[in-house]
Formats: structure tokens, C-alpha cells, sequence
């Protein structure tokens, strides 16, 4: 049995002001609440800029915005929903339930814990002030050349080039002095008792994704530090008229850029198996499969990332062999969905918000994933590459997946963060307005692509006008029913029903083990565990 | 009576959803579900490959999702239902479901692996085009026919998107998809393009054709094109190049052979006529446009 102690040290017998609390603070909690905060701030600021694109492109015409800036806006919303958003959340989330998942005190590294959430700030300070100053009449604005920063258009910003190449510097500072943290977390500071088999798929999904960023993060700086001294001290590595190449960004970012979506998902992952376990009351199936289906996909993600350059004229054996590779991946990822689905079976199911949103994760992650399979072909890719279908496949993936896998996590740890029950009800509406709208505003956008809508165009010919009306009809709705989100989580956060230790019925793990409000210090003693207690320590032989 | 109304509401929907399928191939259609299946070898790939991932997409749905459903509705604690802790486990399943995946998987890259090589042969061409992309218009080359233009987005959507109204389908069914001077080429001959740009990365893309290539400035892309049918295909920039990427539209007017043979030969006695012009007075100004 875990056994919870030494309450009463929580404050060390000293009141910290705010801003002690807030901006010098080394407790894993405080950090994991700034940067969900963080995250949340950022999804409505990418969240609006998405809603500028999709009010410009409710009618053909340009009525609203100008080319320029309209391109701004797509650039700057991948780069602030990416880096902003949803990694920051992940992270929020695993300096959160980490430590309480192992039994951990706090994470490894707490100083340089508040270094990785307070660089954030700043980050997108630098992001978006190019911007801001647009605003204010000063400049010429944000990038406006994709977020993939593609050389030569990139180098045709003037100077946002550098402010957004310094801002993915100091983000890739945080994430990989986050990852670092996140590891040293995990391989030192396991309760006893907690093998590396019985940890939580939570915690193994970020262990896995921690490395893809230390390995990752880094070759993102190279390639924008190139494109830097490409734009400003002379360089051409990506200019053809100086002897350089530009396609040879595109390799080194897209080597960078597969693994990155990885990362934003297979925390994602964690977050659906934790919960599907939990409300089907029944341990999650093939707990060694899922793991090693985790780390089979990050292995893969290294060796595909040609697969988002099939046009770019590459020679015909590389053409095949990433197609092959690219396909591979379909096989760990369905040992996944199997997996969730084979645990719903024989289950005793209930249906919580936190459920909905991780069976809505399952079966719209998997319409994106049968949209990437189809986008991995190579014949049919010649006609779908840079239209709407994969507008339409990638934001299955990060919206109805990274997006509700997060929406799921924080509802089913909300409880126990707060000491509150959320609103169910208002949940539950949550649920069921974000999904309609959610496919009401991308699934047309398949339709779109393959009719021949290009992406990243501000106007468009009139045979596209009724499917993108209907898109930007969802896009608005599925906006505004994340103030609802925000309503809720307010709510719970001050009132609601008080909620037990053991938030949910069949939860298993030690974070149920702490008290509902975890305390400001949890597990200062390594809690006594036992196989019960884990959500896996049974089934993991 | 009431099991007919949805049959024929299904059957309507169904009907109308085919005939949205079996588009136009020269340009986009409202209401358009589909991939065209273009004109040429490759479109007509492109399609049956898509559509085949399609199929298999939705079977492997309709068994995951009906599982899923199953499940939902039968093991839910309302109903009573027990959870079986013990079932957690299965080697046979897991085995069962790495192998079936694999075998799909083979399944679908013997087609694709046929085509892509096809694809990627450019032999016995009979003509070469180049095309250069430039912000924000395309240059056209018969090369070895000393035939060379430019081809930018018509004056119509030029100034209808420059008046910020809403451009509708009997204005103008064209809107942002017509050039002031079309690519002619010939029907039912092997044709080679030869691709790049000047200043950055364009995509060169007409969905009937059923390929994009980057046009991307110090390389040259390869691709070929046969088309079946005359007609006129119109397409799109398909990579990001700045302000107005969505404004440099691509047409192909595709006629048979003679005719083909008798326009090139009018736009070279044009070019001499002009070359000539431009020579017997190299003292005034060179004409504005």
C-alpha cells in the first residue's frame, strides 16, 4: 500500500510571496501550472490567427486581409500552435504527473527547471514582436514564408528573419534543457519498486519523446543558423547562385521536422493510455507492446523525413525507399490503436469527459493516420502534396490528436490539481461542440485538396467557395467553444465538487495515491509500493 | 413505407455524390469529391493508387471503428458489464496484428513501386518545355524552337481580386484559374518538361497531368506528360512563394498534333517578325507591358 506522509512540511513553515511563488519557483507543480498556462494563452493567440485565415477564406475575393499579411498569418500560427502551444502543454503536463507518477519528490533538475519554463516568455516575446511592431506601423511585419522557413522566400523577410531565427534558438534551449530534466527525472528518482516495465505508458511516452528532443532540437538550430548567416554574414549554403542548395534545408529541417511531430504526439499517446485503462476498468492490453511500439516509432521518424519532399526531384531509389520506410510506420502505430481497442473490450466502461475526448482522440487520430498512409504513396502524393489534403491530414493529427489527447489529460488530472470536480455537463458540451465543429471544419478540407485547392493561397477560384464556407463555419465554432474550456477549467479551479484521492474509480498509479489537492511537496519520502498500486505493475511480466 | 424514404434519400445522396465524383477533368468543379483522373498515364495512376488507398483506408476503418462500436455499446457499466482483469494479454492477437498490417502493406507497395518507376522514365520524348517560375508568373520555352513567353494571372481576376468584392461562379467560372496566354501543347505525343525558377521555389502543378514538380532555383526538375484528350487543363502554383503565390495560375490548352504544329509555327513567325522589329529600330524606348 502507498502511504502518504509529511504533509505538514508542505510550506517549510514559510509564506511565499506571488512572486516567490510564480517567477522563482522550483516545485514541479507551479512550473508544470505556468506552463499549461502558457500554453493555453498561446493557443488563443494561434487560435485568432487561425480565425483570421478562416474569416479571409470564408469567401473567394480577398475582403479582409492582404496577401502579406495573410501569409503572415499562416506562418505565425504553425510556429506559435507548435512551439507555443502544444509542445509547451506536454512539457506542462509532464512536470505535473512525472513526479507523481514515479514516486519523485520533484523533477531531477529544479533550477533549471524554472530556467526552461521562464526562457518561454521571452522566446515568444522575440516570436511575435515583429508583429506587434506591424501593429504600431513599424516594419514589415512577421515571417511570411511558411513555418518551415523554406530558403530562398525565407530570406526575403527583412529583418523578422532574425528575430524568428533567434526566438527558435532560445525555444530549442528550453525544450532540450526540458528533455534533459525529464530524463534525468526518470532514470534517477524512480520510487523503489517502480521498474522501468511498471512505469506508466505516460511517463515512457515522455522518456522516449525527451530523446527525440535532445536529438532533434539541435539540428533545428543548425539549419536556422545557416539560413542566419545565409541572410546576413554572407553565407550560401542555400543560395544555388552561390554555389549552395536549397533543397539541402529542406533535408536538414524535415530531419528535424519528422521526429518534432512525433513529439508532439506520443505524449498524446501516454495521456490515451492512461485513461482508456481507467474507465474501462480493465489494465491497458499488451503494456510491452505499447512501449515497444513507442520506441519503434521514434526510431522510424529518423529515417522518413524525406517523405514531405517527394516533388522536390529526388532520384528515384530514394523516392522508393521512403515510401517503404514511411509505410512501416503504419504498423507500430496500428499495434496501438489494436491495443486501445482490445483494452475497451471486456471492459465496464463509463463515459467522462476525459473518456470521450481519448476515444475521440482514437478515432480521429487514426482518419489522420489513414490519410498520412495515403500521402506516404508516392504516385498519389504527386497530386496531393501541398493542397488542402494535407492541410486537412495534419490538423487530424495535431488537433483532433495532440489537441484532444492534451483536452483529455487536463481533464482527467484536473481533480487532481485542483481538489475539484469539473462541470460534467459543461464537459461534456466541450466534448460534442469541439468534435462537430472540429470535422466540420477539416474534413471538407479534403474534398478541397483533392479538387486542386493549393495550401497557403489567400484566395481561392470560386468552385472551392461552398466547402471552405462550411470550413470556416467549423473553424469559428470549434474557436469559440474553447472559451467554454477555459470557463471550465476557471470553475474548477475555485469551486465544484470535492473530489477524493482516488479521483476516478478505476484509476490506477500513485498519483492517486497523494491527496486531491496534491500538496505543494508530494512522495518527500519514497513511497512503499506494491503491484496493486500501479496501473501496470500487473500486467508487466 | 418508412423503410423506402431513407433507401431513396441514400440512393440520392449516393447519385449525386457520383456525379460530384465524375468531374470535369480540365478544372475544379463545385461540390467536387475527388481526385481527378486527368488525362494523361501518371493522372490516371495517381487515381487508381489513391483510390485503392482509399478502399483499404476505409476497410481497415470499418473493422477498427465496428470494434470499437461493439465494444462501446457492449462492455459499458451501465449495462452491468464486468471487467475481465485478466484479459491484458494475447501473443497470438499481437502477432496477428503485426503480420495482417505487413501483408497490406506489401500489398500496397507492389502497385506503387510499378508506378513510381514508370513515372520516372522520361525515354522517347519527342519535345522538351521548359518552365521557369518567377515571382509570380511562369516563362514558357519550346526548346529548340526559339519559342519563349510568359504567362501570368488574366486581367479579369486581376481586378476582381483587387476590388475586395466576391467573385461568383456565372461572373466568372475561372476566377484565379486563367492565364493571359495558355500553354498550347500536343495531344498524344511524349512530352518533357524541364523545370526551375529564378528567384525562389514554385510548384509547378496541373491535377490532369497527375504531377507536381518544385521549380526550385539552381536545379532542374524532370517530368513527362502524354496527353490523351484535347482540352484545356488549368492548375495552380502548389508551393508558398511569397505574397502572391495564390495568383500565379498554370493553363495547358492541349490540341492535336497539326494543330500544334501550325500555332508553334505562327508563334516563331511572330518572333521573327518581332525580332526583326526590335532590331530595325534598337533607338526607341522598348514598349511598356
Amino acid at each position: 500500500m502507498a502511504t502518504y506522509a509529511d504533509t505538514a512540511h508542505a510550506d517549510h513553515g514559510q509564506k511565499q510571496t506571488f512572486f516567490q511563488r510564480w517567477f522563482l519557483s522550483t516545485n514541479h507543480k507551479d512550473i508544470g501550472t505556468l506552463y499549461l498556462i502558457f500554453s493555453l494563452v498561446m493557443f488563443f493567440v494561434g487560435g485568432s490567427m487561425a480565425l483570421v485565415i478562416r474569416a479571409e477564406l470564408f469567401q473567394p475575393g480577398l475582403q479582409l486581409v492582404d496577401p502579406a499579411f495573410f501569409n503572415q498569418m499562416t506562418t505565425m500560427h504553425a510556429l506559435v500552435m507548435i512551439f507555443g502551444a502544444v509542445m509547451p502543454a506536454f512539457v506542462g503536463l509532464a512536470n505535473w504527473m512525472v513526479p507523481l507518477m514515479i514516486g519523485a519528490p520533484d523533477m531531477a533538475l529544479p533550477r533549471m527547471n524554472n530556467w526552461s519554463f521562464w526562457i518561454m516568455p521571452f522566446a515568444f516575446a522575440l516570436l511575435l514582436m515583429p508583429l506587434v511592431l506591424y501593429f504600431f506601423g513599424i516594419g514589415g511585419g512577421g515571417p511570411a514564408g511558411g513555418w518551415t522557413l523554406y530558403p530562398p522566400l525565407s530570406l526575403q523577410g527583412g529583418s523578422n528573419v532574425a528575430f524568428t531565427i533567434f526566438a527558435i534558438h532560445l525555444m530549442g534551449i528550453s525544450s532540450i534543457m526540458g528533455a534533459i530534466n525529464i530524463i534525468a527525472t526518470i532514470l534517477n528518482m524512480r520510487a523503489p519498486g517502480m521498474d522501468l516495465l511498471k512505469m506508466p505508458i505516460f511517463v515512457w511516452t515522455w522518456l522516449i519523446t525527451a530523446f527525440l528532443l535532445i536529438a532533434v532540437m539541435p539540428v533545428l538550430a543548425g539549419a536556422v543558423t545557416m539560413l542566419l548567416t545565409d541572410k546576413f554574414f554572407g553565407t550560401s549554403f542555400f543560395s544555388a547562385a552561390g554555389g549552395g542548395d536549397p533543397v539541402l534545408y529542406q533535408h536538414v529541417f524535415w530531419f528535424f521536422g519528422h521526429p518534432e511531430v512525433y513529439i508532439m504526439i506520443l505524449p498524446a499517446f501516454g495521456i490515451v493510455s492512461e485513461i482508456i485503462p481507467t474507465f474501462a476498468r480493465k489494465p491497458l492490453f499488451g503494456y510491452q507492446a505499447m512501449v515497444y511500439a513507442t520506441a519503434s516509432i521514434a526510431f522510424l521518424s529518423f529515417i522518413v523525413w524525406a517523405h514531405h519532399m517527394f516533388t522536390v526531384g529526388m532520384p528515384l531509389g530514394a523516392e522508393l525507399y521512403f515510401m517503404y520506410a514511411t509505410m512501416l510506420i503504419a504498423i507500430p502505430t496500428g499495434v496501438k490503436v489494436f491495443n486501445w481497442v482490445t483494452t475497451m473490450w471486456r471492459g465496464s466502461m463509463t463515459f467522462e469527459t476525459p473518456m470521450l475526448f481519448a476515444l475521440g482522440f482514437v478515432v480521429m487520430f487514426t482518419i489522420g493516420g489513414f490519410s498520412g498512409l495515403m500521402l506516404a504513396m508516392v504516385p498519389a502524393d504527386y497530386q496531393y502534396h501541398d493542397t488542402y489534403f494535407v492541410v486537412a491530414h495534419f490538423h487530424y493529427v495535431l488537433v483532433t490528436g495532440s489537441v484532444f489527447g492534451i483536452m483529455a489529460g487536463v481533464y482527467y488530472w484536473l481533480p487532481k490539481w485542483t481538489g475539484h470536480y469539473y462541470n460534467e455537463t459543461l464537459g461534456k458540451i466541450h466534448f460534442w461542440g469541439s468534435t462537430i465543429f472540429v470535422n466540420l471544419l477539416f474534413f471538407p478540407q479534403h474534398f478541397l485538396g483533392l479538387a486542386g485547392m493549393p495550401r497557403r493561397i489567400p484566395d481561392y477560384n470560386v468552385a472551392f467557395a461552398d466547402f471552405n464556407m462550411f470550413s470556416s463555419i467549423g473553424g469559428f465554432g470549434f474557436g469559440f467553444m474553447q472559451l467554454l474550456f477555459v470557463y471550465i477549467v476557471w470553475q474548477a479551479a475555485r469551486s465544484g465538487a470535492k473530489a477524493p484521492d482516488r479521483v476516478w474509480e478505476g484509476a490506477r498509479g500513485l498519483e492517486w495515491t497523494v491527496p486531491s489537492p496534491a500538496p505543494h511537496h508530494t512522495f518527500t519520502k519514497p513511497p512503499t509500493i506494491s503491484d496493486e498500486d500501479l496501473a501496470h505493475g500487473d500486467v508487466a511480466r | 413505407m418508412k423503410i423506402a424514404r431513407p433507401v431513396h434519400a441514400i440512393a440520392g445522396l449516393l447519385a449525386a455524390l457520383a456525379a460530384a465524383a465524375a468531374s470535369a477533368v480540365g478544372q475544379p468543379e463545385r461540390w467536387q469529391l475527388n481526385m481527378t483522373e486527368g488525362v494523361t498515364i501518371t493522372a490516371e495512376r495517381a487515381y487508381d493508387m489513391h483510390m485503392i488507398m482509399l478502399w483499404i483506408c476505409v476497410a481497415i476503418g470499418i473493422v477498427v471503428f465496428g470494434a470499437m462500436a461493439i465494444a462501446i455499446f457492449k462492455f459499458r457499466k451501465s449495462k452491468g458489464a464486468v471487467p475481465d482483469r485478466t484479459f491484458v494479454h494475447s501473443t497470438k492477437l499481437e502477432i496477428l496484428w503485426t503480420a495482417v498490417p505487413t501483408l497490406i502493406l506489401v500489398v500496397m507497395a507492389v502497385p506503387a513501386t510499378i508506378k513510381v518507376i514508370d513515372a520516372y522514365n522520361t525515354q522517347g520524348h519527342e519535345m522538351t518545355v521548359k518552365i521557369v517560375g518567377q515571382q509570380w508568373l511562369w516563362t514558357y520555352e519550346y526548346v529548340g524552337e526559339d519559342v519563349k513567353f510568359t504567362s501570368r494571372l488574366d486581367r479579369a481576376s486581376d481586378r476582381m481580386r483587387q476590388s475586395g468584392q466576391v467573385p461568383t461562379l456565372s461572373g466568372d467560372p475561372n476566377y484565379l484559374i486563367d492565364v493571359d496566354r495558355r500553354l498550347v501543347l500536343p495531344t498524344d505525343t511524349k512530352i518533357r518538361f524541364i523545370i526551375t525558377a529564378d528567384d525562389v521555389i514554385h510548384a509547378w502543378w496541373v491535377p490532369a497531368l497527375g504531377w507536381k514538380s518544385d521549380a526550385i532555383p539552381g536545379i532542374i526538375n524532370e517530368q513527362w506528360a502524354e496527353i490523351r484528350e484535347p482540352g484545356i487543363y488549368r492548375g495552380q502554383c502548389a508551393e508558398l512563394c511569397g505574397k502572391d503565390h495564390g495568383f500565379m495560375p498554370i493553363v495547358v490548352e492541349a490540341v492535336p498534333r497539326e494543330e500544334f504544329q501550325r500555332q508553334l509555327a505562327a508563334m516563331k513567325a511572330e518572333n521573327d517578325t518581332a525580332a526583326r522589329t526590335a532590331s530595325a529600330a534598337p533607338a526607341t524606348a522598348a514598349p511598356q507591358g
